[in-house]
């Protein structure tokens, strides 16, 4: 079995896995102070993702590491010439990650509006910022043998802009769902009628996606090539009619969970689309970085496959075991009683 | 300024930060998960309440911790992408495994510990902790696996123009990263036995919660006296094992300028950088220095001037940073053996002189903690890798100065404000004193 296919499709799924599991954690960051008329409901919504958040944050820092381990010339060089970008998505993640812990820590309006805000800003700015990334990874870097000639403002192309839309609108969708699934009440009604609202733009945006996908990017060669990898795009866009059609029928788990389809198919059409670059050069295809030229070792893809196919299954099952221990529905009675919430 | 230089401040500055808030973690996770067994063992509503008290202020040092160390991971990239090229195929391994194996079993059992106090039952509830510490443990052992290949590269090749691992037990058991290891993960343990120890005797000198607050010193001052004295043990193993991998950083630490055998060590001394020598070198113990390093009296220890100039770290701060540590180590196995006298014989509020000692010297691991990095990193210059890649040949060629300047001035601003509020809270938390517990309520208010 050729290895570097092996950590390809790992690359994808820990991308895939991390968009859907803090798609959610982000939208709904992004939502709180909108759904959330007051501090009580506010805490619901932070609580609803209280045990989980950080656990779904690893799965970025794992896919970061994976790439490290199994890619790292496409680590080196994605990292380095997407310098400016990192910097604020790393900013953004720091003041996310403290903002939850630090919010309950004071009682005064002040403190409180203060982290709100920088809840909402530091959700916002991930989520665009990978999208406008991943869109500029699809259409491919400026680079040849001299190195990179992009800069902040060129990543800021309709296409990135695009995307990062994109992704910004499939995380507020998601997080919607999210918090009508795990609140009650007036806010679990609020965050339902806010999903059907979003949905419209949501689509909107996919289907401009998709189209100018095909004028700005090689994504689709490979699907000419192997039509029947066209399953993933199909399934995306299923998901995403299904995520309107189960919200119709009231069943807003079950669009919740179409949600979740839907963000694994559209990372997953991206990527089949790169296959086999994991950053093509728009200048010259000789300088993509390939999942052969960009590699590891057969050596350390080997030693990395057992660790992956040892721990990850490990992992999976205590984050399912973790997600059914804290199911069911955040009231607002019980964060104001649980003095150990957020 | 170049961006060379900005960059490695730029290092500098945001692992030391990181590193304020990583010791107590992996010191102050183990003493809360040992707090509450004895809860589960004994049924005493005290140890529950001492795991909550000392794991908020866990939780709240825990956070800044985590998102601080995203930074060390993106900047490896970012900053130093020709040193990620070249031996990306070996050093990024045990950073992979470091997020498979300790990062997601520490960041799902913090949730489980933090919201699951009803969810769970007793005993897992203390199991949960004891796996979010395995965890922090862990992720240390596989970070100073990755740092100790860097010290002292080993199980790899040169091959297709960078180093190409081809022996992964060799890096695993490197005697180099596992001897830092054990000397990190007692240091943390310090920091966490000096924590409790400074915030209880605080308390007890406010004659607050008497009861809770001399159980918690007493089990801190076993912990501290424990982890300082294995501390000092490992730290003169390592220091031995550095003698023999890294003889121009250990040259640097004793500022030992020319070789000699049967090497003295002196006990006051102070280098001279520009003449290459000793300003004061006076109390020397004749032979100690070749008997630490080697076991044997008569042993040759490489001077300073032995190494060619461009091969020689900084000798002043090396030499001081590593005089000041061994001096803190010192000072605190004395410290907290007199803690646990005090605490054992019930003597600790007879001498107040000795709490507000201790209260002043909470930051004190913390700075020995730094200093030991200093010793470790500072030393290795100007090597990244020891001997096969310079610092100078690995940062990021596409980086422009202007970049480097903002991520730098953004660092220092975030770091700084966050710090802030992090101290700020900590010392609230730790001031307030534990919650009440109220007969049959499942007690009293956050928020």
């Amino acid at each position: 079995m050729d290895l570097h296919i092996v950590w390809f499709v790992l690359w994808g799924v820990l991308w895939a896995v991390y968009f859907m599991l803090d798609g959610f954690v982000l939208g709904a960051g992004m939502l709180h102070r909108v759904l959330g008329k007051n501090d009580l409901d506010r805490r619901v919504v932070i609580n609803s993702f209280g045990p989980v958040w950080d656990g779904n944050e690893v799965w970025l820092i794992t896919a970061g590491g994976a790439t490290f381990a199994a890619f790292p010339t496409t680590y080196a060089l994605m990292f380095s010439y997407l310098y400016t970008p990192l910097l604020l998505l790393l900013f953004a993640l720091i003041v996310r990650g403290v903002s939850f812990e630090f919010r309950s820590k004071e009682e005064g309006a002040t403190w409180r509006g203060c982290w709100d805000w920088a809840i909402v800003i530091s959700s916002f700015v991930p989520a665009l910022l990978f999208g406008v990334a991943f869109g500029n990874i699809f259409s491919g870097l400026p680079m040849d043998q001299a190195g990179y000639h992009g800069s902040l403002i060129a990543l800021l192309n309709p296409y990135g802009i695009v995307s990062g839309l994109l992704f910004v609108m499939l995380f507020l969708e998601h997080g919607a769902l999210y918090v009508a699934v795990k609140s009650t009440g007036d806010l679990s009604r609020r965050a339902e009628s806010l999903a059907r609202t979003l949905w419209i733009p949501l689509l909107v945006v996919a289907v401009v996606f998709l189209g100018y996908t095909n004028f700005a990017t090689k994504l689709y060669d490979n699907y000419l090539k192997a039509p029947v990898f066209l399953v993933v795009p199909l399934l995306a866009v299923a998901a995403l009619v299904g995520v309107r059609t189960l919200l119709g029928m009231g069943n807003t788990l079950a669009a919740f969970a179409s949600s979740c389809v839907t963000i694994l198919g559209v990372v997953g059409t991206g990527v089949i689309g790169l296959f086999p670059n994991l950053i093509p050069s728009n200048m010259d295809s000789l300088y993509s970085l390939t999942i052969y030229n960009s590699s590891s070792s057969e050596y350390t893809l080997q030693i990395m496959t057992g660790v992956a196919f040892t721990f990850v299954p490990v992992v999976i099952l205590y984050k399912i075991w973790v997600y059914r221990l804290f199911r069911g529905r955040i009231t607002a009675e019980a964060v104001a009683a649980d003095h150990e919430a957020y | 300024m170049d961006v060379l230089t900005l960059s490695r401040l730029q290092f500098a500055i945001t692992s030391m930060f990181h590193f304020i808030f990583v010791p107590l973690t992996l010191g102050l996770s183990v003493l809360v998960a040992m707090m509450e067994t004895r809860y589960v063992l004994s049924g005493n509503e005290m140890y529950k309440r001492m795991a909550k008290f000392w794991g908020k202020l866990f939780l709240i040092n825990f956070a800044l911790g985590v998102v601080t160390g995203i930074t060390m991971e993106f900047q490896f990239g970012m900053n130093w992408a020709e040193y990620s090229r070249y031996v990306g195929d070996i050093f990024g391994a045990p950073l992979a495994i470091e997020a498979t194996v300790a990062f997601f079993m520490e960041s799902v059992f913090i949730g489980v510990w933090a919201f699951g106090w009803d969810k769970v039952s007793k005993r897992f509830h203390a199991v949960s902790i004891w796996l979010v510490a395995l965890a922090t443990n862990l992720s240390g052992l596989w970070i100073l696996l990755a740092n100790g290949w860097m010290q002292h590269p080993v199980g790899y090749v040169l091959r297709n123009g960078r180093a190409e691992m081809v022996d992964f037990m060799a890096l695993v058991t490197n005697p180099f990263g596992l001897l830092k290891f054990g000397h990190q993960i007692v240091s943390g343990y310090t920091v966490a036995g000096f924590f409790v120890m400074g915030i209880s005797a605080y308390h007890l000198l406010k004659a607050r919660n008497r009861e809770f607050f001399r159980a918690s010193f007493g089990m801190a001052a076993v912990f501290a006296l424990v982890a300082s004295i294995m501390v000092g043990v490992i730290g003169d193993f390592h220091a031995a094992d550095v003698a023999k991998t890294q003889p121009a950083k250990f040259a640097a630490m004793e500022a030992v300028w020319n070789s000699c055998n049967n090497a003295p060590m002196h006990l006051i001394a102070f280098p001279d950088e520009k003449n290459e020598c000793n300003l004061v070198s006076a109390l020397p113990v004749p032979g100690l220095l070749s008997f630490l390093a080697f076991h044997d009296t008569n042993a040759q220890i490489r001077g300073i001037t032995s190494f060619p100039k461009d091969e020689r770290p900084p000798v002043l701060p090396v030499f001081l940073s590593f005089r000041l540590m061994v001096g803190l180590g010192t000072l605190f196995i004395i410290l907290s053996a007199a803690g646990l006298f005090l605490s054992k014989n019930g003597l600790l509020e007879k001498y107040p002189m000795f709490l507000k000692l201790l209260v002043l010297c909470i930051p004190l691991p913390y700075i020995a903690n730094q200093l030991g990095w200093l010793v470790s990193e500072v030393g290795r210059q100007p090597w990244i890798v020891y001997g096969i890649m310079k610092t100078s040949d690995a940062v990021s060629k596409s980086l422009e100065l202007s970049q480097v300047i903002g991520s730098l001035l953004g660092f220092t601003l975030l770091y700084g404000l966050l710090g802030f509020v992090d101290i700020y809270l900590l010392a609230k938390f730790a001031r307030k004193g534990p919650e009440e517990s109220h007969v049959g309520a499942t007690n009293a208010f956050r928020n």
